[in-house]
């Protein structure tokens, strides 16, 4: 369990965090979700205590982190796969790590096993790739065989086999009832393994929810329409009380799943319709207009207008 | 026991890198050989000297004259077994696994400062013997007063260079920015403000010029330093000391 309190860091004038607080709980993988810039591996860092809040705390199983007598072994972060002397071997950066927390050199080997290193556990880690710095990290975390554990854009730059080898191991890993805390800014990937969610923009919670509740709320349906004759249709459709808006490229798009009533409504006043598709609004969608307010650094072209839901 | 455990990481850190055996042993060997060819050079050039000279002249301190340039390879070690800490990223993940960071500071310090110590001192003695050897009639022996005082007193020399250097590699990290400040402390400063007479006095307060003092046998012609060689080697301690107490603050605060 982590609970953060108040969680607030500024650094001069720009407030990173601002007044966080949510709980991880055990036994899920928790995704904390947020555009790049939002304040995720602020908040991570201050977690482990490497950074210091300026307001608020955090509590690992009730306590500080710097009050924790041998931290590996009740949390393992992966905070990116850059936290590694290149110059030391796979093993002995394990090793060292495993020393300075009291748990024996065996426990170094069976990490190695279990992300497949072991055959190159004696080369230096600046000739790794990526995926096997990442895993690596992930060595190193799961060192203490910790109750809890954090990974901060664990896929980021992975092929297709490493982040399936990822995904399962935090499902895995939750499964076996501890706390999975995952970052990322990929509201897709957290579809697919996260149970729950917190998701914060410009260092402010704007949601905390389970990820099924968010789905229901956030991925609701629409009818895109495609007709010769656009003026008529919207004249039609606002007699009968069914709001449609113009969305771009010359498509209407109506809310909700109303597409055999259009249907029946265009064949009546015999207008020509060369689409009538209902269309899921994606996660992607729903994550975006939700931190649209909040995204740190906008594409040229800016904000995305409210109802805009091109696919 | 949470310090023995941070000591024996610190070791395998220590030894685990390629660094260390390059920087340390080039300490080592710069420091005997061009100790070596000042004390042959001093033996050729021996009929020249003036009287005076040839009786103010302390074998013991000419040997050590490769320290000079050997306590740039021991600045350079010092230098970075912190900062490859920070230039790695390393940094995150041992204060992560040592969240105490005074133990964690002086944990690899005090490894650091062992090992230092250890190479300093055999090469203290190297250079000495080689030196004595290379000098022929001009020697001193180790049993003459005040000689293992400076012999062992050129150890810890060497030493206390790279605990200065460590900490202040800690307080500034990045081991170019610890290099370039440390460098020109050790090798120009303290040349400049011993080339004027009106600055003079300052310099000998400065921790190289000060800790040097503990390796003089024969005290140089005109001698008005106003401390001994033990004297010299504690205002090299105090900075050092200096040094660590705003490493520590700095650490203690400061965001990894």
């Amino acid at each position: 369990m982590i609970e953060v309190e108040g969680l607030t860091k500024r650094y001069g004038a720009k407030l990173a965090v601002d007044r966080l607080t949510f709980r991880v709980r055990p036994g899920i993988v928790t995704g904390f979700l947020g555009p790049n810039g939002a304040g995720k591996s602020t908040t991570m860092r201050m977690m482990l205590g490497l950074d210091r809040p300026t307001a608020g705390d955090v509590r690992i199983d009730g306590r500080r982190y710097e009050n924790l007598q041998d931290p590996l072994k009740y949390i393992g972060a992966l905070l990116d796969a850059k936290g590694v002397h290149g110059g030391r071997s796979a093993f002995h950066h394990l090793l060292c790590l495993a020393q300075s927390n009291g748990i024996p050199k065996s426990r170094v080997h069976e990490v190695l096993h279990a992300v497949g290193l072991t055959a190159v556990a004696r080369r230096k880690a600046k000739g790794f790739s990526l995926g096997m710095g990442q895993r690596l990290g992930i060595a190193g975390a799961l060192l203490g065989d910790p109750r809890i554990l954090m990974f901060d854009e664990p896929v980021n730059g992975l092929d297709p086999e490493g982040i399936h080898w990822i995904r399962n191991l935090m499902k895995s890993l939750a499964a076996q009832g501890r706390t999975v805390f995952v970052s990322s800014h990929l509201m897709s990937e957290m579809a697919l393994t996260a149970d729950h969610l917190v998701v914060i923009g410009q260092g402010r919670l704007l949601a905390d929810t389970s990820m099924a509740d968010f789905i229901q709320h956030n991925s609701h349906s629409y009818v895109r329409i495609r007709t010769p004759q656009p003026e008529r249709l919207l004249d039609v459709l606002d007699e009968a009380g069914i709001k449609a808006f113009r969305a771009g490229g010359g498509t209407l798009e109506v809310d909700g799943g109303k597409a055999e009533r259009i249907g029946e409504l265009a064949a009546e006043h015999r207008i020509v319709l060369h689409e009538l598709s209902p269309q899921q609004a994606s996660l992607e969608e729903a994550f975006m207009r939700l931190t649209a307010g909040s995204v740190e650094y906008h594409a040229q072209g800016g904000t995305p207008p409210t109802g805009w839901k091109k696919g | 026991m949470a310090t023995t455990q941070v000591v024996r990481s610190e070791w395998t850190k220590i030894r685990s890198v390629a660094s260390t055996v390059w920087t340390l042993s080039l300490a080592a060997v710069v420091t005997v050989a061009l100790g070596m060819l000042i004390s042959l050079l001093s033996r050729n050039e021996w009929d020249s000297m003036s009287t005076r000279d040839q009786l103010f002249f302390d074998p013991t301190y000419t040997s050590f004259a490769g320290m000079s340039l050997g306590q740039l390879a021991m600045i350079v070690f010092g230098v970075l077994v912190v900062s490859n800490e920070y230039s790695t990223g390393m940094i995150r993940t041992s204060l992560a696994a040592v969240p105490q960071r005074g133990t964690f500071l002086f944990g690899k310090i005090a490894v650091a400062t062992g090992l230092a110590f250890a190479v300093g001192l055999a090469t203290s003695f190297l250079a000495f013997f080689v030196g004595q050897t290379t000098l022929g009639e001009h020697s001193a022996s180790i049993g003459d007063e005040g000689v293992l005082r400076a012999v062992i007193g050129g150890g810890l020399y060497m030493t206390l260079i790279a605990v200065f250097s460590m900490a202040v590699a800690t307080m500034l990290r990045g081991p170019m920015l610890s290099l370039g400040i440390l460098m020109p402390f050790f090798f120009l400063i303290s040349g400049i403000l011993a080339a004027v007479s009106a600055t003079e006095k300052i310099g000998r307060f400065l921790p190289d010029q000060a800790g040097n003092k503990i390796m003089q046998v024969v005290p140089p012609v005109d001698d008005d330093t106003p401390y001994g060689p033990w004297g010299g080697l504690g205002i090299m301690v105090l900075w050092v000391v200096a040094a660590l107490l705003g490493a520590y603050a700095v650490i203690k605060k400061r965001d990894a």
